[in-house]
C-alpha cells in the first residue's frame, strides 16, 4: 500500500511539472497556432540560469527561480518578435522549421556557454519528511504544492483579469479580438513571456531531482506535446489533465511494467489513443 | 539558369561533375565527405517528397533511416546474410514498419501529423537504445561489412565507395524526377496545396498520401543501409532528431518541393560545415539563426528563390504588354 502511495506522490510530481510545461505550450498554440518546438529549450535555459544564479551569485533558491523566470520570459518575448512575428502569414511548415532553428540555436548556445556536461542543482529542501511510515522527499512535496499553486494563479489570471481575458479572447477568435480593440502583437508577446516563465519555473522546480544539461528539454517537450494532443491543443484545463494522465501513466508504468521503457509509455499511449480517436481525447470534432 | 539546370543538359553536366570528382578531389577525406553527403542527399530526397511535395512534415525521417541501417547491420553481423540480400531487406523492413505508422499518422492533419511523427521518432530512438538483445543497445552495432562485390565491381577503396554512393544518388534522383514530374507528382502537389480541394477533385487522399509516405521512407531506409555499410557502425543516434533537423535544413536551403534543391542543399551544407570545422558542435549557433533567416527571407530556398526571381524579371519585362499573364506566383517545383 505504501508503495502505491509512493507512486501516487511521484505521479503528482511528474504530472505537475509536465502540466506546467504543457500549459506554456498550449497557450502559445492557442494564440499563434504554432507548435513551438523551442519550448523545451526555454525550459533548459531556465534550469541553467537558475543553476548559474545559485552557483555564481550565491542566490537563494527562490530568488534564482524568479531570476530564471524573468530571463526566460525575456528570451521568449524576443523570440516571438524576431522569429515568429515575421512568419505570421507564412504556411504551416515554415514557423515549425523556424522553431527548430530557434531550438538548435538555444541548445548549442547553452552548450557553448555552459558545456555539455551533466550538472546538479543543489536544493535547500533536501530533507525527507516521515509521515506515518511514508517517506516524503521535501523537494517533491514542494514541486507538487508550487506547481498546483502556479496553475491556480494562472487560472485566476486568465479568468479574473482583463489582461488575461485578452489572451483567452484572442485564442478563441483572432479577428473578433482585433475588432474589439485587442492588440494582437502585444498579446502574442505577453503569451510567449508567460509560457517562457512557466517553463523556467517548472525547470527550476524539477532540476534538483534531475540533471541539468543542454538537451534536457527534449524529452520533456515531446511529452508536453503528447499532453496537449491528449488535452486538446490550446486548452488550459486539457493541459493540466493531460499532464496528470501522463504523470500517472509513467509513474505506475515504470513501477508495474518496466523502468527501461518508462519514457516510451507516454508515446505509446498517444499512439493508442490517436489510433482510436484521431482528433484527440477531449477535442470536439476534428481540427 | 535554373530552368536549364533542371533540364536534361543541366543534369548531364551535374552527373559529369559528380563522375569526375574523384579525379580532382585531391584526397580521400574529401571523397568521404562527398560520399556521406550523397547518402544524406538520398534520404533528403525522400523527406522532400513527403514534406516538400505532399506538405506533411515528417519528423521521424531519421528514425526510418535508422531502421534501414539497423536491418542491414543486424542481418549481416548477427545472421551473416549476404550484403545485397540484407540491403534489399533493409528497404522491405523499412516499408513494412512504415506502412502501419504511415497509416496511423497520415490520418492526422498539419501540426498533428508532425507532432505524432516526432513522437514516433522518439519511440524508435528509445527502442533502438533499450532493446539490447536485438540492437546491442546504446553501444551500437560494430563490424558491419562493406558492400560485397558485384561481378568485377569491388567497393573497397574510397573512390570505389564514392562511385557506389554516386550511382545510388543518380538512380534515386532519376526515379524521384520521374515520380514528381508524373501525374502522381501532380496529385502530391494538389494535396499539399489543399487536401479538401484535392479530395473534391477525386484524388483518393489516404492512398495517395500513404504512397508518398512509403516511397519517402524507402529512400530513408536505403540511405540508412548505405550509411551503415559506409561507416561500418550504427548506433541509436542515427535515429536522433538531430539527423532529421539536418535533413530539414538541407531541404530548406535548397528549396522545398524541387528535386534539384534538396540535392544542392545536401551537398552545399556539409561542405559549409567542413569549412567551419573549428566550430565543431557549436555550428548550430550559426546554423540555427541561418535556418530562421532562410525561412523568413527565402521561404523557397535557393532553387525556389531563383525561380521566383526569374519569374518576376520575366513578368517585369512583359508587364506593359500583357499584365494579365504573369507567371510570377507559380509554386516552386511546379
Amino acid at each position: 500500500m505504501d508503495v502505491v502511495l509512493q507512486q501516487f506522490l511521484n505521479a503528482l510530481t511528474l504530472g505537475g511539472i509536465y502540466s506546467l510545461v504543457a500549459l506554456g505550450l498550449t497557450l502559445v498554440y492557442g494564440i499563434l497556432q504554432v507548435p513551438n518546438f523551442a519550448h523545451g529549450a526555454f525550459y533548459m535555459v531556465g534550469a541553467f540560469i537558475a543553476i548559474k544564479l545559485m552557483g555564481g551569485w550565491g542566490a537563494n533558491y527562490w530568488v534564482a527561480m524568479v531570476g530564471a523566470a524573468i530571463v526566460v520570459a525575456v528570451v521568449a518575448a524576443i523570440s516571438e518578435r524576431l522569429v515568429f512575428h515575421p512568419l505570421r502569414k507564412a504556411s504551416g511548415l515554415h514557423p515549425m522549421i523556424a522553431a527548430i532553428g530557434l531550438l538548435l540555436f538555444l541548445e548549442s548556445g547553452a552548450q557553448a556557454l555552459w558545456g555539455a556536461e551533466f550538472q546538479r542543482m543543489a536544493t535547500p529542501y533536501s530533507g525527507i519528511l516521515e509521515f506515518g511510515g511514508l517517506a516524503l522527499p521535501a523537494q517533491r512535496l514542494l514541486i507538487i504544492v508550487a506547481a498546483f499553486t502556479l496553475m491556480l494563479a494562472l487560472h485566476l489570471f486568465l479568468t479574473r483579469t482583463v489582461t488575461g481575458s485578452t489572451i483567452i479572447a484572442m485564442a478563441q477568435n483572432r479577428e473578433g479580438a482585433a475588432l474589439v480593440g485587442i492588440d494582437p502583437d502585444r498579446v502574442a508577446i505577453m503569451t510567449f513571456a508567460i509560457s517562457g516563465m512557466l517553463a523556467a519555473v517548472a525547470a527550476t522546480l524539477y532540476a534538483p531531482i534531475n540533471l541539468v544539461y543542454p538537451a534536457m528539454g527534449n524529452l520533456v517537450i515531446t511529452k508536453a506535446f503528447v499532453i496537449i494532443i491528449l488535452g486538446g491543443m490550446g486548452s488550459v484545463p486539457g493541459a493540466i489533465l493531460g499532464g496528470l494522465i501522463i504523470g500517472f501513466a509513467e509513474s505506475f508504468g515504470a513501477f508495474y511494467i518496466s523502468t527501461d521503457y518508462k519514457d516510451i509509455i507516454a508515446f505509446a499511449l498517444l499512439v493508442v489513443i490517436l489510433s482510436l480517436r484521431p482528433q484527440g481525447l477531449f477535442v470536439q470534432g476534428a481540427r | 539558369m535554373l530552368k536549364w539546370i533542371e533540364g536534361r543538359s543541366g543534369w548531364a553536366l551535374l552527373a559529369a561533375l559528380g563522375a569526375l570528382f574523384p579525379l580532382f578531389a585531391g584526397n580521400d577525406y574529401r571523397l568521404t565527405v562527398m560520399s556521406t553527403a550523397y547518402i544524406f542527399a538520398i534520404a533528403t530526397l525522400g523527406l522532400n517528397l513527403i514534406t516538400g511535395y505532399t506538405g506533411q512534415f515528417n519528423m521521424a525521417h531519421a528514425g526510418f533511416m535508422a531502421i534501414g541501417a539497423y536491418t542491414l547491420g543486424i542481418l549481416t553481423v548477427d545472421y551473416h546474410v549476404p550484403f545485397w540480400i540484407a540491403f534489399v531487406a533493409a528497404g522491405a523492413v523499412t516499408a513494412a514498419i512504415g506502412l502501419p505508422l504511415g497509416w496511423l499518422s497520415l490520418r492526422l492533419k498539419g501540426h498533428y501529423f508532425s507532432i505524432f511523427t516526432m513522437c514516433v521518432g522518439v519511440i524508435l530512438f528509445l527502442v533502438l537504445e533499450k532493446w539490447e538483445s536485438l540492437t546491442h543497445g546504446a553501444v551500437g552495432l560494430m563490424g558491419i561489412p562493406g558492400p560485397s562485390p558485384i561481378g568485377p565491381l569491388k567497393f573497397e577503396t574510397p573512390a570505389q565507395m564514392y562511385y557506389l554512393m554516386f550511382a545510388f544518388l543518380v538512380l534515386g534522383a532519376w526515379v524521384m524526377k520521374r515520380i514528381t514530374h508524373s501525374l502522381l507528382g501532380r496529385t502530391f502537389i494538389a494535396i499539399r496545396n489543399g487536401d479538401d480541394l484535392a479530395e473534391a477533385l477525386g484524388i483518393p487522399l489516404m492512398r495517395t498520401k500513404l504512397l508518398a509516405f512509403i516511397v519517402s521512407v524507402l529512400y530513408a531506409g536505403w540511405a540508412g543501409a548505405l550509411y551503415a555499410a559506409f561507416v561500418r557502425f550504427v548506433g541509436p543516434d542515427v535515429a536522433g532528431a538531430q539527423n532529421t533537423f539536418d535533413m530539414t535544413m538541407y531541404m530548406l536551403v535548397g528549396g522545398l518541393g524541387t528535386v534539384f534543391g534538396p540535392l544542392l542543399g545536401s551537398i552545399a551544407v556539409p561542405w559549409l560545415t567542413q569549412m567551419m570545422q573549428f566550430l565543431q558542435e557549436y555550428r548550430f549557433v550559426i546554423f540555427g539563426p541561418l535556418l530562421i533567416a532562410l525561412v523568413i527571407f527565402f521561404p523557397h530556398g535557393i532553387a525556389g528563390s531563383w525561380m521566383a526571381w526569374r519569374a518576376r524579371r520575366a513578368a517585369a519585362a512583359v508587364r506593359p504588354v500583357a499584365p494579365a499573364t504573369l507567371p510570377a506566383t507559380e509554386a516552386p517545383g511546379a
